[in-house]
């Protein structure tokens, strides 16, 4: 029993960072209809953020933190106006892969800048765990699951009840009817996936220093955040936030009573399952942004 | 005039390991070949179906591990404390066990995803490909995970009169993947230049219309996709048998992208595309290798991909032959080929 309650607090630290990764991808896949492959790239970024910011700079370990999500909205929207704003109106595999070489292309980047050495972050936080009953977690973890709460929040008030968030929630459902309306549908986008990535990096820096850094750690971060798009449904950050949760406890329930080896092989086959089963996610009826 | 390109094309590539020497070139072409293999049947789903599978390589990676397995045997246990012993077999029975289990798996990759399609449909092959290299990284009973399958017998031909001929050298390895890219070639060309090839693309051009006269959509792609993963094995197989090592790297999904980099520079869709792009794509590692470090390789690979969807979003070999078309007969070349009536009476 004890054990189960300790993959439960996992779970919970987990799908925190799983949920801003899967809403990221959520907004950009639905508002923009982009296939992000540089989702996971910008989570290696925001993680290397965090290395700098902490190791190298030797600044503060929570200043990374705001950089990383900075760096990741800079990054992003600058990969929107190079690379998607010249293809707006061409088929959807044309993007993808301009995506797919974008990632590679940034990957081989980190690799060639870094090196394929794994970094690891100093915390400020105590080595020893706090104990609550059965269970303990590190105060890292903690820690990350508190930002990440906050995060979502954030990003949650800013669809729902900003002018841009209302923009967006247009476009989502309509970028005609939407650009009618005055809204400028190009600067929606590049906020969108400046968000979006910001997100992802965010996720980076926060799941960065729990474990190491290193240059493709964002490959199965970015199909995780697919299989998290998937079961949530296109466009729905509800979902999303519900979907990085099932996702963590599928992970930490499979690795504790299956094979610690097939760990990663959880999103893959939620993937497959939910597709099977039920195409358009779990909460298919709530389809919309917000 | 077509034959002739063909035939010269042909002649040119079979020369090669008569007056090249270098068998680090020689290895880099018989590599390129195998993936020019794989390419070209990734451009039977890509090109002619429209689905873009990004899994592609899963088919590969099984063709390979059947290849290695069936020619070096295995002793695994099985639920219920019963073993399963096999003893090695020959292995070019490997190679058609790995054409047909290759060919199974598309069967069912087909039958599963061809309900999804667009995103979703790439998402699934991809999942698809990341859970059998899992597999094959944590069924160290069967596979040795990440130790690799190693001594994997080289194919051997069976003569009759004269014995067999192990195929060990670079020089048969080479003939042999020539001999099997153009088997593979002649039979995506026969496809696809017959009823069923028209049916796929009346889909792909549009999938009501198609439908409304009569194409049986899953059917049709499922053909396809088991006839792609088939190809797909039997170039896994060939790669097995040549580098005689094999670990679940070889399911990594860039090599998936390998294969799209080359179909869609080359020209999906076209014959001779995926053949172009292989060998433009297969080789620049090598031409790159003096002048840059590997990491910067990647890196000009990811932009040339992005150039080349940029500038030439049809690929090389359709736009030179729209180029010299034009030229020829002084009009614009054809309009891409629509559904018209030669399909509307294709029987389903």
């Amino acid at each position: 029993m004890s054990e189960f309650l300790q993959h439960l607090i996992n779970m919970l630290v987990l799908g925190g960072t799983y949920a801003l990764l899967g809403i990221g991808l959520t907004l950009i896949f639905g508002i923009m209809n982009v296939v992000n492959f540089t989702h996971g790239v910008l989570y290696t970024f925001g993680a290397y953020i965090m290395f700098i910011v902490v190791q190298q700079l030797g600044l503060n370990f929570f200043l990374a933190l705001p950089v990383a999500v900075l760096a990741g909205w800079l990054l992003g929207a600058a990969i929107e106006l190079t690379l998607l704003r010249p293809l707006r109106g061409s088929d959807i595999d044309t993007t993808m892969l301009v995506m797919i070489g974008a990632w590679i292309a940034m990957q081989s980047g980190t690799l060639w800048i870094w090196g394929g050495v794994a970094k690891s972050v100093a915390t400020p936080f105590p080595e020893a765990p706090l104990v609550l009953g059965p269970v303990s977690v590190s105060w890292l973890r903690l820690f990350v699951l508190a930002a990440a709460a906050m995060l979502i929040l954030v990003t949650y008030l800013l669809i729902n009840k900003t002018s841009l968030g209302r923009a967006m929630r247009a476009t989502f459902q309509d970028h005609d009817t939407a650009s009618l309306m005055g809204v400028n549908v190009d600067m929606i986008y590049t906020s969108t996936f400046a968000i979006g990535s910001s997100l992802a990096a965010a996720a980076g820096a926060l799941l960065g220093p729990v474990y190491v850094i290193f240059p493709q750690m964002g490959d199965l971060a970015a199909v995780k955040a697919f299989a998290i798009v998937i079961l949530g449904g296109l466009g729905n950050i509800t979902g999303a936030v519900i979907g990085g949760f099932i996702l963590a406890l599928a992970e930490e329930l499979g690795a504790g009573y299956v094979s610690s080896g097939y760990r990663d092989a959880m999103g893959f086959l939620i993937i497959i399952a939910v597709l099977i089963f039920r195409p358009t996610g779990l909460f298919a009826r709530a389809e919309r942004v917000g | 005039m077509k034959a002739i390109v063909t035939i010269l094309a042909v002649a040119a590539l079979g020369s090669v390991p008569l007056w090249l020497r270098d068998p680090y070139l020689l290895n880099a072409l018989i590599t390129t070949g195998i993936f020019v293999i794989g390419a070209m049947s990734l451009n039977l789903l890509l090109g002619f179906t429209g689905q873009l599978s990004l899994g592609h390589i899963a088919f590969f990676g099984i063709g390979a591990y059947v290849s290695a397995l069936t020619s070096l045997g295995f002793d695994i246990g099985l639920p219920g404390g019963f073993r399963l012993v096999h003893a090695p077999w020959p292995p070019i029975v490997g190679f058609v066990l790995a054409i047909l289990i290759a060919g199974l798996c598309g069967y069912f990759v087909g039958l599963l995803s061809f309900r999804v399609r667009g995103a979703y449909f790439v998402i699934v092959t991809i999942s698809f490909a990341e859970v059998v290299r899992l597999v094959a990284l944590n069924w160290v009973e069967l596979t040795q995970g990440p130790l690799a399958l190693t001594n994997i017998p080289s194919i051997a031909l069976p003569l009759p009169g004269f014995g067999e001929l192990t195929l060990r050298t670079k020089f048969h390895n080479y003939y042999l993947v020539l001999v099997v890219a153009l088997i593979a070639y002649l039979l995506i060309a026969r496809l696809v230049h017959s009823h069923f090839g028209r049916a796929m693309r009346g889909l792909m051009e549009n999938e009501t219309l198609a439908v409304s006269v009569g194409i049986d959509v899953t059917r049709t792609l499922t053909i396809a996709a088991v006839i792609s993963a088939a190809i797909a094995g039997a170039a896994g197989s060939l790669y097995a048998h040549y580098i005689r090592i094999i670990d679940p790297e070889v399911f990594a999904f860039i090599n998936t992208v390998t294969m799209v980099i080359m179909v869609i520079s080359g020209g999906k869709g076209s014959l001779a595309g995926p053949v172009v792009g292989g060998l433009i794509f297969g080789l620049l590692p090598v031409a790159l290798r003096p002048v840059m470090a590997p990491e910067a390789q990647w890196i000009a690979y990811g932009g040339v991909l992005i150039a080349i969807l940029f500038v030439l979003p049809r690929g090389i070999v359709p736009s030179l032959a729209q180029r010299f078309m034009r030229r020829r007969s002084g009009a614009p070349a054809l309009a891409p080929v629509t559904l018209t009536e030669t399909s509307a009476k294709e029987p389903a």
